[in-house]
């Protein structure tokens, strides 16, 4: 029996061996090897590196630019999260109804996701470049006078947004139809018979019945707006004066940039505090209201 | 199977370590090299060239050169290599990254090299403005090969369109105004042609060193341990940058996009630009319209940064290593290769000598834009290049901005740059 039961162990172990060593070393090891970073400081060939304790998360704390980039990052997750989400029901709800060619406009809502974000963030560019740019080409025929989108502080945030949101409404739009299509049509059949508007029937059926779909949706949508930042390197570089820099890019600059591991460290560690929080409290609060079936 | 596998896998091994123990007697020195490429087109196969003819008059030294990506990427990429153990012996790395790379204790000065007069004079051999980045504690660490400077772009039919001489280029701030103030055209609230642009995002830092240097202030000194942000010159240049776009009306206010800018001059949007010399061929292949190109303008005198990529040798290798890297360093920067990599790059000849070579003097002949960079080179001055250089750089672009979209004014931005960069700079002096 002992035996029998050894050896089960160990084949238990072999399956899960290859799996493990690459968590292990890619996902498991780095995480500590950051936390532990962060409390060094960085090495030269000069002067070593040395335990500080928490002397990096106190200059953090004083750090002008890191207090200005998270609240672009608090700005750029709630201009992005409820408004890519209602987007992609909003098409959802539209392309499963009846409607003539309805693979074509699935597709065609679907089509910024497939694009690469670098060879997208290049064509926006040239969208919101002053003057000779798409969006100034089409406003000045209504009398607007031509704006430097990105290179103004108040606006430069805002555009990033509008490109972010283009390109997830699509990728949200699919788990939306895939859920819409699991609806039976007998619940919508028995609320027109009942009279109720379809407005009602979206608040207290369809909307209710989604809420899983939604849950998933919303924490992809949350670890995506810190997670995606390659527009950042096309378009603005962060700039003008870090209006536009979020946390993900300032750590790469700090890191790659400024040759400062140590500190870079430090910032991964608060980005994955933060996002575990995030994530706990999604799934301890929003679970609870969640239905699922 | 499993047997089978393995032993074929066995044999592998076998082979594969022979076939590198093999090539590795074959050559007497073999050389790892990265080179960053930053300007589009096919610099890759002109090096691979470059290196080929190296091995063909060298037998016993073999060289693999690795393309890095670009200049961050390389300095990436070599620094890795230097951690991991297995370094490369040379490299071509941006040329300010030099006191980050002394800091690290990563290349060694080209004098602690060089052993005879004839090397010794080689040292000697290259234009003093580029030498400027690779130079500091008295000693040489970088070697010039793919490098550039700032010159002013114009639109010669916009300049007839104006009434004005399209050979007469502003050649002075005040001009720059006046002219640009000619070639503004606006229609209703809209403008039609601006004067000029210099682009303020991507690289604001060295479009500033120009226009300080132009009033007469170079933004660092040349141990790379003090920064002259909040000099009064200084404080002025970017002033007169700011007053470009909001004062004198001749150039957009905010901050103008670097990677856009070219097609703004193209489409005929800009009457004139300050760019790269590397967008020479590109301009040329791509405007429908008569353009020029000149020095920048002076203030106090006239003035540009150099930049672009240097060689150095690292550390982490032999006696034998380090005179097979200045061989090759040698090599491929004699003039008439110089003049060749010039040609086929629009990089900056890096030698006097280079431009007195038949081919280099005919080329310019015909095409008299590339002897204003060269030209140029005699009012320029370094790169801001410092220790923990990527910080204080930043902190120079986060001043320049933040002053363009008028958040601050100049001399407030520039002074709290100044007490940062004091601040990291400090345990440097």
């Amino acid at each position: 029996m002992n035996r029998r039961l050894s050896k089960s162990h160990i084949y238990g172990w072999l399956l899960l061996m290859p799996a493990a060593i690459f968590l292990i070393a890619f996902t498991y090891y780095p995480t500590v090897a950051t936390l532990a970073k962060s409390f060094f400081s960085q090495g030269t060939a000069i002067k070593p590196s040395e335990f500080v304790g928490l002397e990096n998360f106190e200059s953090l704390l004083e750090d002008d630019i890191f207090w200005k980039i998270a609240w672009n990052n608090v700005v750029y997750a709630v201009g992005t999260i409820p408004i890519s989400i209602a987007l992609a029901i909003l098409m959802a709800v539209w392309v499963n109804g009846r409607l003539p060619l309805k693979s074509i406009v699935r597709m065609s809502y679907f089509t910024p996701t497939i694009l690469p974000m670098i060879a997208v963030a290049n064509i926006w560019l040239f969208f919101y470049t002053p003057d000779i740019g798409l969006i100034d080409q089409v406003s000045r025929n209504f009398g607007f006078a031509s704006h430097n989108w990105l290179g103004d502080p108040d606006t430069v945030l805002g555009c990033i947004i509008a490109i972010t949101i283009w390109k997830e409404a699509g990728f949200f739009m699919i788990f939306y139809l895939a859920a819409l299509q699991t609806l039976p049509p007998e619940l919508e059949e028995a609320a027109y018979l009942e009279g109720a508007s379809r407005w009602y029937y979206f608040r207290r059926v369809m909307f209710p019945l989604l809420m899983p779909t939604t849950l998933f949706v919303l924490i992809n949508a949350v670890i995506n707006s810190f997670k995606l930042v390659d527009q950042l390197f096309i378009l603005t570089k962060g700039g003008p004066d870090n209006a536009s820099s979020l946390l993900l890019y300032y750590i790469y600059e700090v890191a790659f940039s400024f040759l400062d591991q140590a500190y870079a460290s430090t910032l991964t560690v608060v980005l994955l505090a933060v996002l575990a929080l995030i994530a706990i409290g999604q799934f301890v609060f929003l679970d609870k209201r969640v239905h699922y079936r | 199977m499993l047997i089978k596998l393995k032993s074929q896998a066995k044999k592998l091994v076998l082979a594969v370590t022979l076939g590198l123990g093999l090539t590795s007697t074959a050559f007497a020195v073999e050389l790892t090299m990265y080179y960053p490429v930053a300007v589009g087109g096919s610099l890759t196969k002109i090096v691979d060239g470059l290196v080929g003819d190296f091995m063909k008059e060298n037998p016993n030294i073999k060289v693999n050169a690795i393309y890095a990506g670009n200049y961050n990427d390389a300095r990436i990429k070599a620094l890795a290599a230097l951690k991991s153990g297995k370094p490369a012996q040379t490299s071509v790395m941006f040329s300010i990254d030099m006191y980050e790379l002394i800091e690290q204790g990563a290349i060694v000065a080209f004098d602690d090299v060089v052993k005879t007069a004839d090397e010794k004079k080689w040292l000697k051999s290259f234009y003093p403005a580029l030498m400027e980045n690779g130079i500091t504690q008295e000693k040489t660490w970088g070697i010039p090969f793919q490098r550039s400077t700032i010159v002013m772009y114009y639109n010669k039919d916009a300049f007839r369109a104006a009434g004005l001489d399209p050979e007469a280029p502003p050649a002075t701030w005040d001009e720059m105004v006046s002219i640009g103030k000619k070639l503004t055209k606006k229609s209703g609230g809209n403008v039609n042609q601006w004067g000029a642009m210099i682009p303020s995002t991507g690289y604001p830092y060295w479009m500033f060193g120009a226009l300080s240097m132009q009033n007469g202030q170079t933004l660092m000194n040349g141990d790379g341990n003090k920064t002259h942000f909040d000099a009064p010159a200084t404080v002025e240049a970017l002033q007169f940058w700011k007053d470009l776009g909001n004062k004198y009306g001749v150039m957009p206010s905010g901050t103008i996009e670097w990677g856009t800018l070219r097609q703004n001059f193209l489409e005929g949007k800009t009457a004139m630009m300050w760019h790269s010399t590397g967008n020479l061929t590109t301009v040329k292949k791509k405007a429908k319209f008569d353009f020029g190109v000149a020095m920048l303008p002076a203030k106090k005198r006239r003035g540009t940064p150099t930049g672009g990529g240097n060689f150095y040798i690292f550390k982490k290798s032999s006696p034998e290593e380090r005179s097979a890297s200045l061989k090759l360093i040698r090599f491929l920067t004699q003039p008439e290769r110089t003049a060749e990599w010039s040609m086929k790059t629009g990089y900056l000849g890096t030698r006097a000598d280079a431009y007195a070579t038949p081919k280099l003097m005919e080329y310019v002949k015909d095409f008299p834009p590339a002897a204003v960079a060269r030209d140029q080179l005699e009012f320029a001055t370094a790169e801001l290049s410092t220790y923990q250089t990527g910080r204080v750089r930043k902190l120079l672009d986060d001043a320049i901005q933040s002053a363009l979209v008028g958040s601050k004014s100049p001399a407030d931005a520039l002074s709290a740059a100044q007490k940062q960069a004091d601040r990291l700079l400090k345990r440097y002096r």
